[in-house]
C-alpha cells in the first residue's frame, strides 16, 4: 500500500470503490481516470499511483490516456474556475477579445493554466454547446452569454476582490494540498 | 422530424413519450418485422447517415447483420439467443464541431426517442450490446440519458427477452474526454476500449471489424432519431421530404452573425438563402453578409454569392464545404475570412492525435503559415505554399479529421483570395478583426470626454482631461478593443 495523504479526502477506500465498479483491466483506465477526476479535480499522483498497483493498467498507459485527452489535469484547480468558449460561434462574436483579457487580467499567459496564489484557474474550453448564446463563459459553474472583454475583466477583479475578504478567515482547501506530479 | 419530440415531451419521463407514439416503432417491429425487413425499409427510406459524411445507413447495418450472423454461425449459435458478444451498436454523441449542439439539444430534449432508434438498430443487426459515447461537456445530456435508459429498463424495453420478443440488449454509457478526434469512429473505439482515442485506417471497417474486434455499427445522434420515425410512418412518408438523393430534413445550428441563433430543421434541399435570410432573420445589425461557414472544422465557407446553393449532401460537397454534421455559423463583413482559417487550423492542429505526420506536421506548418499572414509578416510565396501543404494534408492523411482539415484553407483561398492578398501585400486586414494589424484611435470631434474608455483600458494607455478629448498611445496599446466596445458615442475608430 503506497503511502496515502494524512488529509482525510484522499484515504485510498474512495479509489479502492472505483476499481472495484469499473474493474481492474486495461479497458478500464478512462473510466478510472473519469472517476477519479471526478472527486479531486484533477488526477492527484498518489491515487495514480494507487491504480497501477491494483490494477493491469500501467503508468505508461495513464500517462498516455491522460495527456491525449484533454479533459485530464495533473494539477489541482484553482479555488476558482473560469472557463471561456473558444467554439466558432463564440470566436466570431469576440470569444478572442475575452480570452485575451482573461489572459491579461490573471498573468496567464503561457501554458501554465492556475494562477500563482491558487486563486483562479483559465480553461479555454472547445465548444459548450451553447452557441445561441455566444459569446459564452463560465465562471465557477455559472453560465453567462453575450460575454464581453469589459464585462470579464469586471467579473474577475469582482471575484478576485471577494475571495481577498473571505480568506481573512478560510482555512486552506484539503484537497489542492495533496502534492502534484 | 428529428427535433420533432424536442420540447413536446418531458425527456425525464418515459411515460411522456411513450403518449406520443414513444416505442411504437419499436414494438410493433419487434412483433411484426424481421431485421433483413427492416434493412429493407431503412434502405428504401434512402436514410444516409447524418454524422457529416453522408454514408447509406441500410449499407452499413446490411454488412454488420452479416458479418455477426456469420459469427454467430461459427460459434454454434443461433439467431437471437443469450445475451452475446458478437458485435456492438454505438451511438455517436461526440459532438465536437465547434459551434453546433444539435445532437446535445436530441439527447437531452429527447433521449429515450435516441434510445429507441438504438434498440432497434441493434435489432436489426444482431447486437447484444450498445454504447451511447457522449462528450464530457454536456453533463446534462449524460445524466437524461442515463434516466432514459434506467425507465425502458424498468419498462421491459431494455435488458433480457425484450417485450417477450426473445431479444436481449443492454446499453451503457461512455464519456469521452475533450478529444475531438473521438467523433471519428475508429477514434472512437479506442476511447471506448480505454485507450488514447486514435484512429487507425479503413478497411477493416467498424461493421466487419470494430469495437473489441467485433462488427460494430455507429451511427449519429440525428440518424438513430430517425429510424423509429422511418419504422413507425414508412419509408415513402421519408422520401416524400427531401431530394431524391438526399431524402429526409436536415437539422441545423444556425449560430454566428445571425439575428434568429438557434436550431433548425428544414427538408434536404432548401436553399442556403432561406435558412439566413428568412429563418435566420437576416445579418446581425443589418450588416453585410460575407459567407456561410458549414461543416464546422471540417467544412468550408460558402461565400455570399453562392448563397442560393441547396442544402444537401451533394451541392455543398460540389462548392468545396460539406454538409458536416450541422454546424451553420453565419459570418458579417467584420469577419476576417483568413483568421477564420486560422482558427480552424488552430483547432485542428491542437486536436490532430499525432498519429500520421501529413496531419501532424501538415496542420501544424499550415497553421504557422497562416499565423504570420494574420500577423502582416506574411508574404505572397506563402500563399502558394499553403496551398500545396493543404492538397497533400488532405489527399495524404489518415483519417477525416486530417482530410478535411484543409477544406477551411482551400475554401477562403478559393472564394476570398483577395482578403488573402490584402493581408500579404498591404499588411491590412479588411475586416479590422487581425489585432495586429488593426490599430485603435480617437476622434476628437466626438469624444465627450466621459474618460469610460479610461477606466476599460487595461494597460492605462488613454489619457486626457474630463470633458476633453481623449488620446489613445499607440505605444501603450495593446488593441484589445476594450475602450472601442465600451464607447457609447462611436468616437473610437478603429482601422
Amino acid at each position: 500500500m503506497p503511502v496515502v495523504d494524512k488529509c482525510p479526502h484522499q484515504n485510498m477506500n474512495e479509489i479502492a470503490a472505483i476499481l472495484k465498479n469499473q474493474g481492474t483491466g486495461r479497458d478500464a483506465c478512462v473510466k478510472v481516470l473519469q472517476e477519479i477526476q471526478g472527486i479531486f479535480g484533477y488526477l492527484p499522483a498518489a491515487a495514480l499511483q494507487y491504480v497501477t498497483d491494483h490494477s493491469q493498467i500501467t503508468k505508461r498507459q495513464i500517462y498516455g490516456v491522460a495527456t491525449f485527452y484533454e479533459r485530464f489535469r495533473f494539477k489541482p484547480l484553482g479555488r476558482h474556475h473560469v472557463q471561456v468558449c473558444r467554439g466558432t460561434a463564440c470566436h466570431v462574436r469576440g470569444a478572442p477579445m475575452i480570452i485575451d483579457a482573461v489572459a491579461e487580467e490573471l498573468h496567464l499567459h503561457g501554458v501554465e493554466d492556475t494562477t500563482e496564489d491558487g486563486e483562479f484557474t483559465f480553461e479555454k474550453i472547445a465548444c459548450f454547446g451553447a452557441c445561441a448564446l455566444a459569446p459564452v463563459t463560465v465562471t465557477d459553474g455559472q453560465t453567462r452569454g453575450a460575454m464581453t472583454a469589459d464585462k470579464m475583466r469586471k467579473l474577475l477583479k469582482k471575484i478576485a476582490s471577494q475571495a481577498k475578504t473571505a480568506h481573512a478567515t478560510d482555512q486552506p482547501c484539503p484537497r489542492s494540498t495533496m502534492p502534484t506530479n | 422530424m428529428a427535433l420533432g419530440k424536442n420540447g413536446l415531451v418531458d425527456p425525464c419521463e418515459i411515460d411522456d413519450y411513450i403518449a406520443h407514439d414513444g416505442y411504437a416503432a419499436l414494438a410493433e417491429t419487434l412483433a411484426t418485422q424481421t431485421p433483413a425487413q427492416v434493412i429493407e425499409t431503412i434502405k428504401q427510406a434512402g436514410l444516409r447517415g447524418r454524422g457529416g459524411a453522408g454514408f447509406p445507413t441500410a449499407t452499413k447495418w446490411e454488412m454488420a447483420a452479416n458479418n455477426i450472423t456469420a459469427l454467430r454461425q461459427a460459434a454454434g449459435a443461433n439467431g437471437h439467443g443469450a445475451p452475446d458478444t458478437y458485435g456492438y451498436v454505438i451511438c455517436n454523441g461526440d459532438e465536437g464541431d465547434p459551434g453546433a449542439f444539435m445532437d446535445r439539444s436530441i439527447l437531452e430534449g429527447n433521449p429515450h426517442g435516441v434510445l429507441e432508434g438504438l434498440i432497434l438498430g441493434s435489432y436489426t443487426i444482431g447486437a447484444n450490446v450498445g454504447y451511447f459515447y457522449i462528450r464530457d461537456e454536456y453533463p446534462l445530456a449524460i445524466e437524461h440519458m442515463t434516466r432514459a435508459i434506467e425507465q425502458a429498463t424498468a419498462y421491459g424495453l431494455l435488458g433480457h427477452d425484450i417485450l417477450g420478443s426473445g431479444f436481449d440488449f443492454h446499453v451503457m454509457i461512455a464519456r469521452g474526454c475533450g478529444a475531438f478526434v473521438c467523433g471519428e469512429e475508429t477514434a472512437l473505439i479506442a476511447s471506448i476500449e480505454g485507450e488514447r482515442g486514435m484512429p487507425r485506417p479503413r478497411p477493416p471497417y467498424p461493421a466487419q471489424a470494430g469495437l473489441w474486434g467485433k462488427p460494430t455499427i455507429i451511427n449519429n445522434v440525428k440518424t438513430w432519431t430517425y429510424i423509429p420515425l422511418i419504422l413507425l410512418k414508412g419509408y415513402e412518408w421519408f422520401r416524400s421530404i427531401g431530394t431524391p438523393n438526399s431524402p429526409g430534413t436536415a437539422v441545423f445550428s444556425l449560430v454566428g452573425k445571425v439575428n434568429n441563433t438557434g436550431l433548425i430543421e428544414v427538408p434536404m434541399g432548401t436553399p442556403l438563402s432561406h435558412l439566413v435570410n428568412v429563418i435566420g432573420g437576416g445579418v446581425l445589425n443589418g450588416k453585410k453578409l460575407k459567407a456561410v461557414q458549414t461543416g464546422g472544422p471540417s467544412g468550408g465557407c460558402i461565400p455570399a454569392e453562392l448563397l442560393d446553393t441547396l442544402v444537401d449532401y451533394e451541392s455543398l460537397g460540389n462548392i468545396g464545404s460539406m454538409m458536416g454534421s450541422g454546424g451553420m455559423v453565419v459570418m458579417d463583413e467584420d469577419t476576417c475570412m483568413v483568421d477564420v482559417a486560422r482558427y480552424f487550423l488552430a483547432f485542428t492542429q491542437i486536436e490532430s492525435c499525432g498519429k500520421c505526420v501529413p496531419c501532424r506536421l501538415g496542420t501544424r506548418r499550415m497553421l504557422e503559415i497562416l499565423t504570420h499572414i494574420t500577423t502582416g509578416k506574411g508574404t505572397e510565396a506563402d500563399l502558394q505554399t499553403l496551398e500545396e501543404f493543404a492538397l497533400s494534408v488532405k489527399a495524404t492523411s489518415l483519417c477525416g479529421l486530417g482530410q478535411t482539415a484543409p477544406n477551411p484553407v482551400l475554401t477562403t483561398l478559393k472564394y476570398f483570395r483577395h482578403e488573402y492578398e490584402a493581408h500579404v501585400r498591404e499588411k491590412k486586414c479588411t475586416a479590422r478583426a487581425c489585432r495586429e494589424l488593426v490599430s485603435y484611435s480617437i476622434v476628437a470631434d466626438l469624444c465627450k470626454g466621459c474618460s469610460v474608455c479610461v477606466r476599460s483600458c487595461p494597460v492605462d494607455g488613454i489619457s486626457g482631461d474630463k470633458k476633453q478629448p481623449h488620446v489613445i498611445d499607440p505605444e501603450v496599446c495593446i488593441r484589445c478593443g476594450s475602450c472601442f466596445d465600451v464607447c457609447r458615442f462611436e468616437a473610437v475608430m478603429k482601422e
